[in-house]
């Protein structure tokens, strides 16, 4: 099946004054695709979604993206003074509006709690309720900056299971920014590794899902995404793995958590 | 007020708790108690020093006095009268204020222009003091009610302008960033995310403009008034009736009062979704 690429980016740079951060860049995400982006930190990952968001102008290059675009941030970001529901619904067109709100709110198991205050909510919650208004827009292309950084271990990973499961039914193009090389071999078809403004490092995870860290193939692939980003696993040197930290977590299911 | 004091209440109301300890007193309800304390023994000590004449009742009415001035004053009419007009100034006057100071920082507050063409002169005028106006305003609009009103328009602008003012650009910018990733028009965004965001500081704006107004009414009223409150206690001073000039102080301090409370009961209407965190 070919199909129209979702994303095209040709020569994309983006400097703010000083360097370019991002440094004639081009990516392509095919529709329906799971892209992880990973990269140091300020290597320019928000930049690059937030041009794909529409929030930051294209100063420089080529830039063709879907209309309908959806964006999860770190933090919530939800309007405090109105309900969860009325937060999933605003800005939505049309007739039903508050059925559609409903049903993304089931969707991410949220029901119950439709008519709270979002100050109410825990972490967990309120990013699931951002990720409801995200979908209820049902949109080609859906943007994460770090949705899950500041969650615990354990909700992150059932928000994980979550997304994976929203990306199986709705199947829009993603754009995932993460820290976590681990997130982004359990969600992503392709991960990518930004560094001096381009994409430097591209890979291929063809791992079967739902995906497992004890899939042979996953240790492998993540000494590899790991080495890209400059840790290199074989010479663990100070500050690069705790060891004490790898052994502190329990069972292998939920590996050693490396973010970079 | 009557939140602050449920706690301890609902403990010692509670079905399980054994009857005896419903009296005991415990450490908060006394200090409670204790701070009536002294107002109290000032009123008394107030009351017993004009009945034995060491307070001339010339220059201060007793307590008991003025109880009985109010009783006869409204029974008569008269306060409320009065009271109806004050309160026709004070509702006019600040209707203006408010309508002016919202408009002014819905200008300066949305447009770069509009910053530039109104808060410069705003920020000129809220450093004068107004009540200093009144020749000005007495030569310009003469003795009948439009300096009055426009004193109190003029004190309350600027609270209600520099307090909404500050709110819309405080409004968080991320949350307009995610707001504008959701397709939301000019005007959406006003509605649902600016305005609201703003709602706080426009109430604090709010609740000064009201204490302006009334400090702004009461200068105004001795602007050779024909009637209301300050009307009522200068023609008292005529014929030396403390006790009716401390009627009118009386019902002066019960409108701010009531006033105050007007706006915190509208605060906690509009603000519930913020209760979580002052609960
Ligand atoms: N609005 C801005 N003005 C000036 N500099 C900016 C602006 N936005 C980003 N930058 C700079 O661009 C660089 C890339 O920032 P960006 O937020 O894209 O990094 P990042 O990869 O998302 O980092 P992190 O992983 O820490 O979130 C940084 O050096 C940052 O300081
Ligand atoms: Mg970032």
């Amino acid at each position: 099946m070919v199909s129209a690429p979702a994303v095209r980016i040709r020569g994309l740079t983006r400097a703010f004054g000083g360097a370019p951060v991002l440094h004639s860049l081009d990516l392509q995400i095919a529709a329906g695709e799971f892209v992880a982006l990973l990269g140091r930190s300020g290597s320019g990952k928000t930049t690059l979604l937030r041009t794909l968001a529409g929030l930051d102008p294209v100063q420089q290059g080529h830039v063709d993206m879907p209309a309908r675009r959806a964006v999860v941030f770190q933090e919530p970001r939800l309007l405090p003074w109105k309900r969860v529901w009325r937060n999933v619904a605003l800005g939505l067109r049309g007739e039903d509006v508050q059925a559609r709100a409903r049903a993304a709110l089931q969707e991410v198991g949220l029901a119950h709690r439709e008519d709270a205050w979002p100050l109410t909510l825990s972490g967990g919650e309120a990013q699931r309720t951002g990720l409801a208004r995200a979908l209820v827009r049902d949109p080609e292309l859906l943007l994460l900056d770090e949705p899950f950084a500041s969650l615990d271990a354990l909700t992150r990973l059932r928000m994980q299971a979550l997304v994976s499961a929203l990306w199986v039914r709705h199947r829009p193009a993603v754009l995932f920014v993460t820290h976590d090389v681990d997130e982004a071999l359990l969600l992503a078809d392709r991960a990518l590794v930004l560094e001096g403004g381009r994409i430097r490092t591209e890979l291929a995870v063809r791992l079967p899902r739902p995906r497992r860290h004890a899939h042979p193939g996953f240790a492998e692939l993540r000494s590899h995404l790991l080495l890209a980003l400059g840790v290199d696993e074989s010479r663990p040197e100070a500050g690069e793995v705790d060891p004490s930290f790898v052994q502190a977590r329990p069972g292998a299911e939920i590996g050693a958590g490396v973010a970079v | 007020m009557s939140e602050a004091a449920s706690p301890p209440i609902t403990l010692l109301d509670a079905p399980r708790v054994p009857r005896l300890s419903r009296f005991v007193v415990t450490p908060a309800s006394l200090a409670r108690f204790r701070r009536f304390a002294t107002p109290v023994l000032l009123v008394l000590a107030w009351q017993a020093g004009v009945s034995f004449g060491v307070i001339p009742s010339r220059l201060v009415a007793s307590p008991a006095a003025i109880l009985e001035t109010f009783w006869s004053l409204s029974a008569s009419g008269e306060l409320l009268e009065n009271l109806l007009v004050s309160l026709g100034r004070v509702a006019v006057g600040l209707g203006i204020g408010v309508v002016a100071g919202v408009g002014f920082a819905l200008v300066a507050g949305l447009s770069r222009i509009g910053e530039d063409a109104v808060d410069a002169p705003l920020q000129m005028g809220r450093t004068l003091p107004h009540l200093a106006l009144v020749p000005l305003f007495i030569l310009w609009f003469g003795i009948g009610e439009t300096p009055k009103i426009g004193l109190v328009a003029l004190g309350s602008v600027f609270p209600i302008y520099l307090n909404l003012f500050a709110g819309i650009r405080g409004v968080d910018p991320k949350l307009v960033e995610a707001a504008n990733t959701l397709g939301l028009s000019r005007g959406e965004l006003i509605r649902h995310v600016i305005l609201p965001g703003a709602l706080p500081s426009a109430l604090v704006g709010l609740r000064y403009a009201l204490g302006v107004a009334w400090l702004s009414l009461v200068v105004g009223e001795q602007i050779n008034a024909q009637s209301g409150i300050g009307h009522m206690m200068m023609d008292a001073r005529e014929f030396l009736r403390t006790d009716i000039i401390m009627v009118g102080l009386l019902v002066y301090a019960l409108l701010g009062l009531g006033g105050d409370l007007l706006v915190r009961a509208l605060e906690r209407r509009a603000l519930s979704w913020r209760s979580v965190f002052v609960s």
